[in-house]
């Protein structure tokens, strides 16, 4: 956990407060490098034979200010959001969960399991609930075998999330094509909850209230680390185990309590995705939000509020994206390429204010 | 003990002339001198932190001296690389093994070389032939190296060197995790390899091993050598005579003026609780000793000492005291009742505190504020959290206030602890274990590392928690300060209590021969 340690958020109030250096370094350290990814990834473009600027304000045009758009942008940021929620628990305790997609899709089918079945006999609002719980307990009970290999026997859960991904997506895939299919399509997928009985969406739009899930999900995750005993726990564990044992603390269960908060956010942003957009789970479906998340986390340097901006900025690159895909006819992996470039160069230019802080002081 | 093959090429194999080395805060070697010659077993002894290592690490080519110069062979050279330490002929055997645990012997032997003028397996075999005759050397060479013996990895370790046609072979307290047979073993091998020509350095803490096997014996202290026995003189003494010239000049006051008997008498403005461990035994670890059938009971108000040159269970004892670490067998009572079976948050709740020598890695975490280190090992507890959540305010109050009692040097109290200095740290956790209602008190090297005052202000505060009625047990390397502070000194050796001393006029060489093992 090195380099999540190297960039901790310094945990300083009095550097909130902007200084002409704060400001001076926030251009160089931030600002600059998201710039340059810009002008990198536009000469990638050129090369490539499109127009960067017409795909850049294509993306912008459709991912902010075309109403629809908009919409489906702040529709997509639910279940980006809840993982991001699912990351800063793990990352801030030093556990790198990066298995979020298996425990994303197998939440998500056991919703769409669940959902359509139980609303035939409850009201809406119970089957909603009982799917996101069910989902959360899916996603907990996946991280399980991770979490108890690196509590107890201190196995790399980078590893194993992994493995259990791969695993997980598999297994989604089994259980949607042979269990839970649905006899009426012919399309191998899961029945479909009615649209009327999906999450509602926000009034006189199509955003899936879902994005005050997610919201609500990163807001409280956010404030949970940084101010109750709680979270300093977790915290402490992240950054140095050696003085949490010291301290009293007890390492192993609070590993295992970290993987079942972070798989649980991953399972609910499965179940928030399908009852409240898609409303069944297709076979060999995969957004692989998790992985997408991971940078995005890491710029916010685990910051709650910083996650919901960045989380945004990649949530318009990625509807902007799929449109510029089929008009423009640049790849949708564009946007991973854009996002890869900056976390590099922000990574870098970080990599090089410590070098330059170091020098000034000896 | 005849080899002495000096007079017959008449010059050192190696000599370090006037060596002085500093690091920040330390001067490790003060213009030491010493000449290793051909034929010689040369002992080093010493304390911890006598300097044996950095000139150890002088000699390997892992460190550069500040002051002085090597000779090699009457030239001078420079030692610039732990390979050219190698190709200068001085071999080392460090403490720590150096063997690469995946690989075979073979292969760990032929590593370093470049391809080419790799011998290969065969090659290799034979070159081995040859020194396994000479020396009853027998190394198995397909076995994974990680696999072997202690002490047959060291064996290994002294054929590499012997296959680099070393000159000089440094041993570095190659005896401190074997067994008296293994000993025994590895101190014929040295007289071998002394008298086919060989100049042999040999560290040890004990000094039943450096009568036996040394030829020469150097003592340093505190980065200087204070003495040596050479050869000639070391064959008229007996071994008790040798003994007891050896502890005082190991263990002898430095300024005589200061010398005080026995520590100067305290106060006991409280009574709280004795510290009582009976039969603790924890199994030793890979590199670790274990813990034997420790019994001891620390009074309240009494200060015992624990003396023991580092690594002979000290930390382990401190952990498993503090519920770090889990105990075989064996009691822990505070007051009476048993703690061993309580988590260390629940054994610091009753009073029982530890304060560690690892100040940066194990006591804080660097980069939080100060003021929630201060709160470490009482995170969730009122009122500084309510209902689980941070009251900024206490929070905040409580380190201002700690800051001004105890003096803590810092720019604020949300600066990172571990951008503090040394002192002001220890003073942070000192302020910490201090707090509340403590009963009972592991010091684990408290003034370690530290400088002139903030040594002095450690070892009042440990007199004032003795005074306040705390069962206080101080572990540390430094006998001046167990001798000043403490009533009574435990001496711990290979996890076991080698003895227990009364503090007073003869207590500095009672616990100095138990240090190093007392005669059978």
């Amino acid at each position: 956990m090195d380099e999540a340690q190297a960039i901790h958020p310094p945990h300083d109030k009095a550097a909130a407060r902007p200084t002409l250096e704060a400001w001076r370094s926030l251009a160089l350290v931030t600002v600059g490098p998201i710039l340059l990814a810009f002008l990198f990834c536009a000469l990638a473009l050129l090369i490539a034979g499109h127009d960067p600027l017409a795909y850049y304000l294509y993306v912008v045009e459709r991912g902010v200010f075309s109403g629809q758009g908009l919409q489906q942008t702040l529709t997509r940021m639910a279940p980006l959001l809840l993982h991001a929620a699912s990351l800063i628990i793990a990352f801030r305790a030093g556990i790198w969960n990066l298995g979020g997609d298996g425990q994303f899709l197998l939440g998500a089918v056991m919703a769409a399991a669940l959902g359509p079945v139980l609303v035939t006999v409850a009201p809406d609002w119970i089957t909603l609930i009982a799917c996101m719980l069910l989902a959360m307990l899916v996603g907990a009970l996946w991280s399980l075998v991770p979490a108890l290999l690196r509590a107890y026997q201190g196995v790399n859960e980078i590893i194993t999330t992994l493995m259990m991904t791969f695993l997980g997506t598999s297994f989604a895939n089994v259980l949607v094509k042979l269990i839970f299919l649905d006899p009426a399509t012919t399309v191998p997928q899961t029945r479909t909850l009615p649209v009327e009985d999906r999450l509602a969406w926000l009034p006189g739009t199509t955003i899936s209230s879902g994005l005050f899930i997610g919201l609500a999900a990163v807001i409280i995750v956010h404030l949970v680390m940084t101010r109750t005993a709680f979270g300093l726990r977790l915290r402490i564990v992240g950054a140095n185990p050696k003085a949490a044992l010291h301290a009293g603390l007890s390492v192993s269960a609070l590993t295992v309590i970290v993987f079942a908060l972070s798989g649980g956010l991953a399972g609910l942003a499965g179940a928030v995705d399908i009852v409240g957009v898609f409303g069944n789970v297709r076979a060999d479906w995969n957004p692989a939000y998790a992985l997408a998340v991971v940078p995005l986390v890491f710029l916010a340097r685990f910051n709650g509020w910083a996650t919901i901006a960045f989380v945004f900025f990649y949530a318009v690159l990625d509807i902007g994206g799929e449109s510029a895909a089929r008009r423009i006819g640049v790849p949708q992996y564009f946007t991973l390429v854009l996002v890869a470039t900056m976390f590099i160069l922000l990574a870098l230019a970080e990599w090089l204010d410590q070098q330059r802080r170091a020098r000034q002081r000896s | 003990m005849s080899a002495n093959g000096n007079s017959a090429s008449g010059k050192p194999a190696v000599e370090l002339v006037n060596i002085s080395k500093r690091f920040p805060g330390v001067v490790a070697n003060d213009n030491v001198s010493l000449a290793l010659w051909p034929g010689e077993v040369h002992v080093l002894l010493g304390e911890n932190g006598a300097g044996k290592s950095t000139l150890i690490a002088l000699l390997a080519g892992l460190q550069q001296p500040d002051e002085g110069h090597i000779e090699i062979a009457g030239e001078r050279r420079q030692i610039t690389s732990p390979s050219a330490a190698l190709a200068l002929g001085i071999g080392t055997v460090f403490q720590h093994n150096m063997l690469v645990p995946s690989l075979t012997v073979a292969e760990n032997l032929l590593l370093g070389a470049p391809w080419w003028q790799r011998p290969g397996r065969a090659g290799l075999a034979r070159a081995l032939a040859t020194i396994g005759k000479d020396f009853g050397l027998d190394v198995p060479l397909d076995a994974k190296a990680g696999e072997i013996s202690l002490g047959e990895q060291q064996q290994v370790e002294i054929v590499r060197a012997l296959l680099h046609k070393s000159r000089v072979l440094i041993l570095d307290e190659a005896t401190s995790m074997m067994t008296p047979k293994g000993i025994e073993v590895l101190g014929q091998l040295m007289r071998k390899l002394a008298a086919s020509g060989l100049a042999i350095v040999f560290i040890t803490h004990k000094l039943d091993e450096a009568l036996n096997f040394g030829d020469r014996i150097s003592i340093l202290r505190r980065g200087r050598k204070i003495a040596q026995l050479a050869p000639e003189r070391l064959k008229t003494l007996d071994k008790t005579q040798a003994r007891s010239e050896i502890i005082k000049a190991m263990f002898a006051r430095q300024d005589e003026q200061s010398d005080a008997a026995a520590p100067l008498p305290r106060p006991q403005l409280a009574a709280k609780a004795d510290l009582d461990i009976s039969a603790l035994s924890i199994a030793p670890e890979p590199g670790l000793p274990g813990l034997a059938d420790i019994s001891l009971t620390v009074r309240s108000g009494e200060i015992v000492g624990i003396a023991g040159i580092d690594g002979n269970g000290q930390k382990q004892l401190a952990e498993a005291l503090a519920g770090q670490r889990a105990l075989a067998s064996g009691t822990i009572r505070l007051g009476g009742a048993p703690v061993e079976h309580l988590t260390a948050g629940a054994r610091h709740k009753l009073g029982l505190r530890y304060l560690t020598d690892d100040r940066l890695t194990e006591a804080t975490v660097a980069s939080f504020p100060l003021n929630l280190n201060l709160l470490l090992k009482t995170i969730g507890e009122e009122p500084f959290w309510r209902r689980g959540i941070e009251q900024t305010r206490e929070i905040h109050a409580h380190a201002e206030q700690q800051v001004k009692r105890y003096d803590i040097r810092t720019p604020g109290i949300h600066t990172p602890i571990g951008k503090l200095s040394g002192g002001n740290i220890q003073k942070a956790l000192l302020a910490r274990e201090l707090a509340g209602d403590a009963k009972a008190m592991i010091f684990n090297k408290p003034t370690y590392g530290l400088d002139y005052q903030n040594i002095a202000l450690s070892r009042a505060r440990i007199r004032e928690s003795a005074e306040r009625g705390l069962a206080v047990l101080l572990i540390s390397t430094d006998l001046d300060e167990l001798l000043e502070l403490s009533d009574r000194i435990a001496v711990m050796s290979q996890g076991r209590i080698a003895g227990i001393v009364e503090n007073g006029p003869e207590a500095r060489w009672a616990v100095g021969n138990l240090m190093v093992g007392e005669a059978a």
